[in-house]
């Protein structure tokens, strides 16, 4: 078959030819389309899909079922690996029985991303674990099968990590069929390889070295590090990887020149010898890199340690910051080459900047003016991540601090220890099942008594309306059982709770007033259903 | 269409259609055999901010993204999106703009906007899509679809008109159908 497809419609579609039966992730940007499409088409396919209540649990869901001999896909965001870490650095010790895959959305230029500018290649590091990176979205098809043949052949987690670009970005693709699937399999008991209790941990240790000098020799071979214009000029070779190859061939277009590159598809481990080779014999090398110079600094100790005598431009010409285009990488490739260029100058016009807002309608327009209003001077502001985060734009410019999933309760805790400010936080009810239960237990535990806004409008919104457990449905639209904030909110030990809607603004503000004075941490539930799914709803 | 590759900006506010208009441009594009790439966003940038998507068509497509300056046709669905956008047309751009206004905090009054695009002298097509796909066909949304029509039928994208009203086809689902192809025709037809 061949369609125009999205890049991460093609990692379900390689998935599918795999013969992928369990997949499970969590939604952000750019990775949600992945467990969205497969919540669409899951069932008729006989593969099994969720989302589960946040990346660890999603990891170690998949870790499950690999143990019990069935083929995974994990989704994520660059974030989510940050939260799943935790188990993702023992997997690569046991190393995987059915073979995984498991796909993580970086976005440099933060375009949907708060946090941080987060560059995941430095897992590989940290974890020891094979990491593929598509430049377009036939190879998120390509590599995704790619992937699973290499987990089956070396027992162990292979991460796809994929940019916005990459993910984001509709191209042809030629794809095949979807192969069948397992879909029952049978967990048999094996302590020896599953359990990383000492001593035996240190020996996994060593047998995941000695599968990774496999994999090195196999990446050596693979046709995913490849060498186009071989034969060209010895003045300057390029490396680069993702889409900074495509914008790599773009820049050269536009300057009709062609010099030779090396293509990595693998980021780790890296065909040391292959990048050696082609180092052999050039004046000078160009590390087309997004982001953080991981690249570049291998490759710099690679010449180093086989006395390769080359000039190595890499970050010095080419921003860690923000991601690559084809007009920086010619302008870089221009300088060392000695090419005049003339640059396209855009002027400078100074228009007012029109950034995310909340829609029409939305719950949330009833809750942050009121706060802001009644908040005695001198209250601190928490924020989390989810539509809330909109709060910290004009006109609310509401929050002191946004960080993580969960984080906003966790530093207000904080906060209300350090002072004897009042301290009001915000989270969504994706955010609460994700990570907000934890917080909330320290802050009854441990007693501090910030004022906790739990927004619940009855979806997880921002990534796009996926299910959460406080809906009764799950990722593959069955009934699932609806779990009670409320409850749950009880069941921490939270004495002074109040469930209202929003929209009744005497009851809001009194209420808030009443949980200002309180002793003990207190809870507002804001229970509105988001205004684009009641629209919805009422269509149907 | 000849050797160059012809590069696309859409832009406007998210929430506006912008990435439908992108997969049916898409579409045609492998309608008639050429090679197709495009780049958009998802998420926390599409919640009512400016937005700004990328196609590239012809032989031979590497990045999905258009260089600055190097764009053919820029699309805006908002005047002061086009504004804003207006700053990375070349001499070969052509600006298509939907004459129509979504203020918010602090933005420009509309006759402001009009003077400061005919001032930067770039190359505008300014049409009333939004209010005319209103008028005759009463849903504003459409406009994108009444845009796409204007732009086949002025030669300003090269792209056959059946090759477009066949990605309508393939990628509009049927009870949407009829309305896009009329606000296709109205636009094709002005």
């Amino acid at each position: 078959m061949k369609k125009v497809l999205l890049g991460n419609e093609a990692i379900v579609r390689g998935a599918l030819a795999a013969g992928v039966s369990f997949v499970s992730g969590y939604p952000g940007c750019p990775s949600a389309e992945i467990g969205d499409e497969f919540g669409k088409i899951a069932e008729a396919n006989g593969v099994y899909a969720e989302y589960s209540t946040n990346e660890k649990v999603a990891l170690e869901a998949a870790i499950g079922a690999s143990f019990s001999g069935l083929k995974s896909l994990v989704n994520m965001k660059s974030f989510g690996i940050n939260v799943c870490s935790d188990s993702l650095l023992p997997l690569a010790y046991t190393g995987t029985k059915a073979p995984m895959v498991i796909f993580v959305g970086d976005d440099p230029s933060c375009w949907s991303s708060a946090q941080s500018e987060q560059d995941s290649r430095g897992y590989a590091y940290l974890s020891h674990i094979p990491f593929l990176e598509p430049s377009s979205p036939q190879e998120c098809y390509d590599f995704t099968k790619l992937g699973f043949e290499i987990s089956e052949k070396f027992n162990i987690p292979v991460i796809l990590r994929v940019t916005t670009r990459v993910a984001h970005q509709r191209a042809i693709v030629n794809f095949e069929e979807r192969v069948k699937s397992e879909v029952k399999g049978e967990f048999i008991r094996n302590p020896h390889q599953f359990s990383t209790m000492p001593p035996r941990v240190m020996e996994m240790k060593g047998e995941l070295l000695e599968k990774l000098k496999k994999i090195e020799i196999f990446a050596e071979k693979s046709k995913v590090n490849f060498i186009i214009n071989k034969s060209a000029s010895s003045k300057l070779g390029v490396i680069t990887s993702g889409i900074s190859y495509m914008h790599t061939l773009e820049a050269f277009e536009e300057m009709g020149i062609q010099l030779p590159v090396l293509r990595l598809g693998f980021f780790y481990p890296l065909p040391r010898k292959k990048i050696a080779e082609f180092m052999k014999g050039k004046k000078n090398i160009l590390v087309a890199e997004e982001l953080n110079s991981y690249l570049e600094k291998e490759i710099k100790a690679i010449a180093n340690d086989m006395g390769i005598k080359v000039k190595i431009f890499g970050k010095d010409i080419l921003p860690e910051i923000g991601e690559l285009n084809t007009d920086k990488i010619l302008s870089a490739t221009a300088k060392i080459i000695g090419k005049k260029i003339t640059t396209f100058k855009v002027k400078q016009i100074n228009l007012p900047r029109r950034t995310a807002r909340l829609c029409e309608g939305c719950p949330y327009w009833h809750v942050f003016p009121v706060l802001k209003r009644i908040a005695p001077e001198g209250t601190v502001f928490g924020g989390d991540i989810g539509c809330n985060m909109i709060g910290a734009l004009p006109p609310h410019n509401l929050y002191d601090y946004l960080f993580d999933m969960g984080a906003g309760l966790g530093i207000s805790h904080g906060v209300k220890k350090s002072t004897s400010q009042k301290v009001i936080t915000i989270m969504g009810d994706g955010t609460f099942f994700h990570s907000g239960i934890a917080p909330l237990i320290n802050s009854v535990y441990n007693k501090s008594n910030p004022l906790v806004i739990i927004l619940d409008n009855r979806i997880t919104a921002m990534t796009g309306h996926q299910p959460n457990p406080g809906m009764g449905k799950n990722l593959m639209g069955k009934d699932a059982p609806e779990l009670s904030i409320e409850e749950i909110v009880k069941a921490c030990g939270v004495k002074n709770l109040k469930v209202l809607d929003p929209i009744n603004m005497p009851e809001f503000e009194n209420t808030v007033k009443e949980f200002l004075g309180k002793e003990e941490v207190s809870v507002i539930i804001c229970k509105r259903i988001c205004a684009l799914l009641a629209r919805r709803q009422a269509k149907k | 269409m000849d050797k160059k590759t012809f590069n696309i900006i859409l832009t406007g506010v998210g929430g506006q259609g912008i990435i439908t208009l992108l997969q049916i441009i898409d579409e045609a594009a492998l309608v008639e055999g050429l090679e197709v790439k495009s780049s958009e966003l998802h998420g926390l940038s599409q919640r009512g901010g400016s937005v700004e998507a990328h196609v590239r068509f012809g032989k031979k497509v590497f990045s999905p993204m258009v260089s600055t300056g190097k764009a053919d046709l820029i699309i805006a669905m908002e005047a002061l999106e086009a504004l804003r956008e207006s700053v990375k047309a070349g001499k070969q751009t052509k600006i298509l703009v939907n004459e129509y206004f979504l203020p918010f905090l602090n933005s420009l009054p509309k006759e402001e906007i009009l003077k400061q695009l005919k001032e930067t002298k770039k190359n505008f097509y300014l049409i009333p899509a939004s209010q005319d796909c209103k008028e005759k066909l009463q849903n504003e949304i459409v406009c994108t679809a009444y845009l796409l029509g204007y732009a086949v039928g002025k030669k300003l994208m090269p792209l056959k008109k059946e090759s477009v009203m066949q990605a309508m086809k393939n990628m509009i689902p049927q009870k949407y159908l009829d309305l896009n192809i009329k606000a296709f025709e109205l636009g094709h037809g002005n």
